[in-house]
C-alpha cells in the first residue's frame, strides 16, 4: 500500500490525461451529485455528501473538505459503458437495392475516478453479459477495453445501502487498476492507494507517493469497516431465491402494484439493467433508413409485446417480473445476483418502493404463516 | 419504390389554438420533403389553394365544442381513409374542456354581452368521442420529430414508433436528476405520455401533463406520494387539470381530490 497526499490528485489527473484518458467522475449538478466530465480534482463534490431514503435525495454540506465522503447517486458507469441511445446502422437506397452503412463503435479512451465496491460488481455483471456470452456487445466493447477505473473505498454508507448483504462492498476487492481510502485527520487530508493492475502501478510512479506505514494501513481498513456497519438497508438473502419461487402468487404483489407507477425509473438507475430495445425509422422518402438502440424497462407494456399484444400488461405482472429477474432468475441465467445492493432503485423510485422492504414483507408472512400453522397444530 | 400518384394530405381545425398545425409548419426543413412526397390538399393555415377530397390522410387538430363542429367531424371522417387526430385539443378535449367540470351557461354569461346567440356544447370533447380515430398523436403542442414520424410511417405503410410509457424513461435516458425524488418538486412524469424528450424537469421543473396519460397511469399512488410531500388537494386538482383534464385517468383523479379540502 502507498500514500498520496491529497494534492497529488492533480498530478493523478494530468497523469491520466496525459495517457490520453477521458476523465469521468462525480461532480455536483441540480442538487446531486452526478457523473460528468472532470477537468480538474476542482470539480469533485468536495465537501458535499448526501442523506438518501426511499424517493428522496438531498445534498447536505460536510463539516470538513472531504471529496468523496457520499454515497451513490442518481447516474451510473453505465451510461458510459452502455449508453442510453447508439445508432446501429444505417441504410441508403441505392436505385432497386440499397446498402448499409455499419457504426464502427470508437475506441474510448475512458478513467473512471471514485467508482465503488457496489459499481465494480456492477460492472463485472455487464462484462459477464457483454464480453462473456456467446455474442459480444461491440458497443461496449471499445468503451470498455481501455477503461481505467480509480476506485474508492466508501467512507461512509449511504440511507439506501446493502451493499454488505449482497457481499459486493463496501470493501473494493476487485476490478480496479487503482483503489483509493480517503482519510481525513485534523490537518492531515491523504489518501492510502492500493494497485490492482501494472497499469495502476505504472501510473502511480507518474504522482508523489510513498509506502503508507502500518498505521496509516491500519486506519484505512478502519474506515472502511465502520461504513460496513453503517448500511442503510438489509436484504435477508438466506434462501431467498427458493423463497421467491415459492411467492409466485403471494398477495404482496398486488400490494406494491397498487403503489407501483410503472415509471421505469428504477431499471434506468440501477447499474445492472442493460435491456434495450431495437427501432428502425425512416425518412419522409423512403431512401434513408436507420436502426437506433435505447435503454429500455421491462415496465413498459411495449417491453413484453409479442404477435397478439403485451404478456404483461398488470403492474403487478411487471413489478414481480422485475424483483424475480433481480434476485432470482437472474442467478438462474448469469450465476450470480443482478442486484449489487447499491440502493438507486429505492432513492430514485419516485414513491419510495423498496426492494428489501418487499422481499422482507413476503419473507415475515410466511413466518407469520408457519407460527400460526404451529399454534394451530397445538390447539 | 415508386408510388402510382401522391397520397392527399389534408390538415382540419376545430376548437383549438392552432399551436399544432404550426408544428408541421416549423417543420421548416422538411417541409419541402413533406410537399415532395405528398399533395397537400387541404391546409387553410399554409394555402389557401383547396383540393376537394378524398383525402388519404386527415390531419386533426382541436376538440368538437359546437354542434356545427360536431356536423363538421362526421363528414370530415367521410372523406378521409386515415384520420390522425394531433394534440391534447383533438385527442382530450383542450384546455378548453375545463368547462366541462363548470356551468357553460355561466361563462357564457359572463363573457358574452348576448349569450343567446351563441351556439355552443355543453363539453368539449375529444374527436375519438365522434368518430372512428385511427391514430391518435398527444402533445400540448405536439412534437414536430413525432409529427414527421406519424407522416413518415403512414407513407411507408408502417406503425409510427410513438412509445406510449413514462415520461421519466426519457428523463433517465438524457440524465436529468428526478426533481421529485432530488427537490421534492411535484412531477406528473411517472403518469405521462413521453414525447416531449422531458423538458421540463431538464430546466427544474415539474412535467405539466402536456402528453397526457401514459399507458397503465397510476394516478392515485402518485397523488398519495405528493400528499406525501405536502402538497393540498387543490394543487393536485390543478396539476391534473391542465391541457389534458378530460383525459380519462387525470379526470378521474382530479375529481377524487376536488372533493377534499386544504
Ligand atoms: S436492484 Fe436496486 S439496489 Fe440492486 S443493484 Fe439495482 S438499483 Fe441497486
Ligand atoms: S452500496 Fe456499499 S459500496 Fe455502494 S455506495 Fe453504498 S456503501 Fe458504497
Ligand atoms: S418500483 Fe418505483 S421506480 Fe420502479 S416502476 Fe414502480 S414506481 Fe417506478
Ligand atoms: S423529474 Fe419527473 S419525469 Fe423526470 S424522472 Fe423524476 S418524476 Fe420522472
Amino acid at each position: 500500500m502507498h500514500v498520496i497526499e491529497r494534492d497529488a490528485l492533480t498530478a493523478l489527473f494530468v497523469a491520466l490525461r496525459q495517457r490520453a484518458f477521458r476523465l469521468l467522475g462525480p461532480t455536483v449538478r441540480d442538487g446531486a451529485i452526478v457523473y460528468d466530465e472532470l477537468a480538474s480534482p476542482a470539480d469533485l463534490p468536495q465537501g458535499w455528501t448526501d442523506t438518501q431514503d426511499g424517493g428522496t435525495y438531498r445534498l447536505v454540506r460536510r463539516n470538513d473538505a472531504a471529496l468523496f465522503g457520499y454515497a451513490v447517486g442518481p447516474h451510473s458507469w453505465k451510461q458510459f459503458l452502455h449508453p442510453p441511445t447508439v445508432r446501429l446502422w444505417q441504410a441508403q437506397r441505392d436505385g432497386q437495392s440499397f446498402h448499409i452503412r455499419a457504426e464502427q463503435p470508437e475506441q474510448a479512451r475512458f478513467a473512471f475516478i471514485g467508482v465503488r465496491s457496489c459499481e465494480l460488481h456492477a460492472i463485472a455483471i455487464h462484462d459477464r453479459i457483454f464480453l462473456h456470452d456467446a455474442y459480444v456487445d461491440p458497443v461496449y466493447r471499445a468503451r470498455r477495453e481501455n477503461l481505467f477505473i480509480v476506485a474508492v473505498n466508501c467512507g461512509q454508507a449511504g440511507g439506501t445501502c446493502f451493499c454488505v448483504s449482497m457481499h459486493t462492498g463496501p470493501k473494493v476487492t476487485q476490478g480496479f487498476d487503482l483503489a483509493l481510502t480517503e482519510l481525513l485527520t485534523g490537518e492531515r487530508h491523504y489518501f492510502v492507494v492500493e494497485t490492482g493492475t501494472a497499469r495502476g502501478a505504472e501510473v502511480l510512479q507518474d504522482i508523489p507517493h510513498r509506502a503508507a506505514t502500518a498505521a496509516e494501513e491500519e486506519a484505512a481498513a478502519a474506515v472502511v469497516a465502520r461504513t460496513a456497519t453503517q448500511m442503510g438497508r438489509t436484504l435477508h438473502t438466506a434462501g431467498l431465491q427458493e423463497l421467491l419461487y415459492r411467492n409466485i402468487e403471494h398477495p404482496r404483489w398486488d400490494e406494491v402494484a397498487s403503489r407501483c407507477l410503472t415509471c421505469g425509473n428504477c431499471t434506468m438507475v440501477c447499474p445492472t439493467c442493460f435491456c434495450t430495445t431495437v427501432t428502425d425509422t425512416t425518412d419522409l422518402t423512403g431512401a434513408h433508413a436507420e436502426r437506433w438502440r435505447q435503454w429500455d424497462s421491462c415496465f413498459t407494456t411495449d417491453f413484453s409485446y409479442i404477435h397478439g399484444g403485451s404478456v404483461r400488461t398488470s403492474a403487478r405482472s411487471r413489478y414481480r417480473h422485475w424483483l424475480m429477474h433481480k434476485l432470482a432468475t437472474w442467478i438462474d441465467q448469469f450465476g450470480t445476483s443482478g442486484c449489487v445492493g447499491c440502493g438507486r432503485c429505492i432513492t430514485w423510485c419516485p414513491v419510495a418502493i423498496d426492494i428489501t422492504a418487499e422481499v422482507d414483507a413476503i419473507r415475515t408472512s410466511e413466518h407469520r404463516a408457519a407460527a400460526e400453522g404451529k399454534n394451530d397444530a397445538n390447539a | 419504390m415508386p408510388r402510382q400518384r401522391k397520397p392527399k394530405l389534408a390538415v382540419w381545425k376545430f376548437a383549438s389554438c392552432d399551436g399544432c398545425q404550426l408544428s408541421l409548419l416549423d417543420c421548416e426543413d422538411e417541409l419541402l420533403t413533406i410537399a415532395g412526397q405528398v399533395d397537400i390538399a387541404y391546409f387553410l393555415e399554409a394555402s389557401r389553394a383547396v383540393v376537394k377530397g378524398p383525402y388519404d390522410l386527415s390531419l386533426v387538430e382541436g376538440s368538437i365544442t359546437t354542434p356545427h363542429d360536431a356536423e363538421r367531424i362526421q363528414q370530415v371522417r367521410r372523406a378521409s381513409r386515415f384520420l390522425v387526430t394531433i394534440g391534447a385539443c383533438a385527442t382530450a378535449g383542450g384546455i378548453q374542456a375545463l368547462r366541462n367540470f363548470q356551468d357553460v351557461q355561466e361563462f357564457l354569461a359572463l363573457v358574452y354581452a348576448k349569450p343567446a346567440y351563441i351556439r355552443t356544447l355543453a363539453h368539449s370533447t375529444p374527436i375519438a368521442q365522434h368518430v372512428r380515430v385511427d391514430f391518435e398523436l398527444h402533445g400540448c403542442p405536439i412534437n414536430k420529430r413525432q409529427l414527421l414520424e406519424v407522416i413518415s410511417a403512414f407513407l411507408h405503410g408502417r406503425k409510427p414508433h410513438i412509445p406510449p410509457h413514462s415520461v421519466c424513461m426519457e428523463c433517465k435516458r438524457r440524465g436529468t436528476v428526478c426533481v421529485m425524488v432530488a427537490h421534492g418538486t411535484p412531477c406528473l412524469g411517472p403518469v405521462t405520455h413521453a414525447g416531449c424528450g422531458a423538458i421540463c424537469p431538464a430546466y427544474q421543473r415539474g412535467c405539466y401533463g402536456c402528453f397526457g396519460p401514459k399507458e397503465t397511469p397510476n394516478t392515485a399512488s402518485l397523488s398519495a406520494w405528493w400528499r406525501h410531500l405536502g402538497i393540498p388537494p387543490s394543487r393536485i386538482v390543478r396539476a391534473f387539470r391542465g391541457f389534458n383534464a378530460y383525459a380519462e385517468a387525470f379526470r378521474q383523479e382530479s375529481e377524487v381530490h376536488a372533493k377534499q379540502n386544504d
